[in-house]
């Protein structure tokens, strides 16, 4: 076989970008970027150039039609990027094309851009740059009454950056979300390669995605991914980047934290196990929760807390009610407790933030109490692709998890969570109020175990000052997980019973 | 010092680098007398000045006095319109037909 003349890729340093290209963009070559205003264009070439000085010591030219320099390098400090400090060290260099509104400007017959085309080649060979940024290109075709001649120029200096032999990103404007490429036509004169940011408005809440439509030569992923833009970071964007499903799988078994769960899980959970609990609000879900970090944390497993519904101080207070000291494990290091609004930031930044507390506390279990919390401030897509982010993120760590689920109403039915979910958890624990001979009575049972045999019966539990205590199955009781009980007389069941005893 | 100071940026010695700095001259002849001065700035060789001034498309004129600073991109090809956005005496048709 002749083997495949392949083009070189530029790794763009953001691994989750580099994820989707598989690998880098093509080197040497001129990508447009292209978004409508505030889709993230300026930052996505403010990063490319900053991650090819950092990471790969590949000084950067950044061209600006629309910023000046000196916003450009505030804004980017307000994204942790020191560019004045680049500069100083003859790896950074800015050209400033800007308008100047004090500097009345008239086109008056034929021109060309030769002028950019000869400052960038000096800016590059002064600083040695590999990476070139020009941003953005709508903001020069407003300055001239006909696209035609500006089309043709820009076209002179996408020529001009291949003859340089340098990486370039040029970003552009567009209109709709989902419409033309770009603006003016841009995309047909300068570039085999597109990549498409978004920020669509959706059931009133933002969600930014980026896409490669076209990127000529290389293969690479398909689709909108959603991204974030952090401080210090910039764009990250949301993959399931090594999460394939090569995750090693284990048979070693840890403690629920309730001997009788275990029991009933013939032996524990799975130590990189996925464990949903769902129920009515008021049922238990919260103490599980703390029976099962504290079954860690007791023995010195680093156990984490993501809480969304509760601050500190009442996950604290709940516990001790049943008898748990969570202050002093925390203060012993092996539990560590996080709590946040869920309304404070988008899912993508909070499945961040999720992503940067395990990779900073390094946790052997953790719990999230709860996704419904989660699941309210975001559509059902971006909750999806946030579970799917999740739970591929956490079994790739090898970490046992327990996330709960509030189901909507008192009596049985399911969450929607729960249908969300399911599929990817590897056990599911329900429970449930029982009502029966007047009282409120509370049952569980584990619906779901992977790769184990388990209890099937419905359990009830009580709660007191020590914690939960699991006992005896509802024997007399049908209808429990529909959430209608029905009292099953026992001694009706033996009667019968005995009409086929043959006696 | 004259009285008006021009500054042409071109890229290399083009046709149309030379039909500019031309329509520039006999303009300012033409209004000025001999009262203004242009000098002419090879981007090519100098794209450290066209960094300075900002730059990008050639031919450019700058009108640096007297204030306020004025710009003209092109080969300048409409004189009329040339003299209005360098903020000069707009010459009648009449002396247009002269030039």
């Amino acid at each position: 076989m002749t083997p495949i003349p392949s083009i070189d890729r530029v790794p763009t340093g953001n691994s989750g970008l580099d994820h989707i290209l598989h690998g880098g963009m093509p080197a040497g070559r001129t990508t447009l970027v292209s978004g409508s205003a505030g889709s993230g264009k300026t930052v996505f070439a403010l990063q490319f150039l900053i991650d090819g000085v950092r990471k790969y010591d590949e000084p950067a030219v950044f061209v600006t039609f629309e910023e000046r320099p000196h916003l450009i390098r505030m804004n980017a400090a307000a994204l942790g990027f020191d560019i004045a400090a680049l500069e100083e060290a003859g790896k950074w260099a800015f050209i400033d094309v800007s308008y100047d509104p004090a500097e009345d400007e008239e086109v008056i017959g034929r021109y060309d851009f030769v002028a950019l085309l000869a400052r960038i080649e000096h800016a590059v060979r002064t600083t040695g740059a590999k990476r070139v940024a020009i941003d953005s290109v709508g903001a020069v075709f407003t300055r001239f009454a006909e696209p035609h001649g500006v089309r043709r120029e820009l076209a002179r200096v996408a020529d001009g950056l291949r003859a340089l032999g340098v990486t370039a990103v040029l970003t552009s404007e567009r209109t709709q979300e989902y419409g033309e490429i770009a603006r003016f036509g841009v995309e047909e004169f300068v570039c085999d390669n597109v990549l498409v940011l978004r920020n669509v408005l959706q059931e009133e809440s933002r969600r930014r995605t980026i896409e490669v439509l076209k990127m000529r030569g290389i293969d690479h992923l398909t689709g909108e991914f959603p991204f974030t833009i952090l401080p210090g970071q910039g764009i990250v964007v949301i993959t399931l980047a090594g999460t394939d499903l090569t995750a090693g799988s284990t048979t070693e078994r840890i403690t629920s934290g309730l001997e009788e769960l275990d029991e009933m899980c013939s032996g524990g959970m799975f130590r990189d196990s996925v464990t949903l609990v769902s129920g009515a609000t008021g049922t238990g879900k919260t103490l599980l929760v703390t029976e099962f970090i504290d079954g860690g944390a007791s023995r010195g497993e680093r156990s984490l807390i993501l809480a969304f519904e509760e601050s500190r101080a009442q996950l604290y207070r709940n516990a001790a009610g049943w008898g748990r000291d969570f202050a002093s494990m925390e203060a012993e290091g092996s539990l560590r407790v996080e709590c946040a609004y869920p309304e404070v930031m988008s899912l993508e930044d909070h499945l961040v933030a999720i992503k940067q507390a395990v990779e900073e506390f390094n946790p052997t279990r953790m719990a999230i109490d709860s996704l419904s919390a989660l699941e309210r401030i975001a559509p059902e897509r971006s909750f999806r692709e946030f579970l799917i982010g999740l739970t591929s993120f956490i079994k790739h760590r090898q970490i046992a998890a327990l996330l709960t689920a509030t189901a909507r109403s008192l009596l049985g039915g399911e969450s929607t969570t729960e249908a969300h979910i399911s599929t990817l958890t590897d056990m599911i624990i329900l429970l449930r109020y029982v009502e029966t001979g007047g009282e409120i009575r509370r049952g569980l049972t584990v619906l779901k175990l992977r790769g184990s045999t388990h209890d099937k019966r419905i359990r009830e539990f009580r709660i007191d000052g020590t914690g939960m205590h699991v006992g005896a199955p509802f024997r007399d009781i049908t209808g429990i997980l529909a959430g209608t009980p029905r009292h099953v007389v026992t001694n009706a069941l033996d009667e019968v019973a005995n009409l086929f005893d043959g006696t | 010092m004259k009285a008006v100071r021009l500054r042409l940026y071109i890229g290399g010695e083009s046709p149309r680098a030379i039909r500019a700095a031309s329509n520039l001259r006999r303009l300012c002849s033409q209004l000025l007398g001999d009262d203004w001065e242009l000098e002419v700035i090879d981007v090519v060789d100098r794209p450290d000045l066209a960094d300075e001034a900002r730059i990008f498309a050639t031919p450019t004129v700058v009108k640096l006095t007297p204030a306020p600073i004025r710009r003209a991109i092109g080969d300048l090809s409409d004189i009329q319109r040339l003299a209005a956005a360098l903020d000069l005496e707009v010459p009648s048709d009449e002396e247009i037909s002269n030039l």
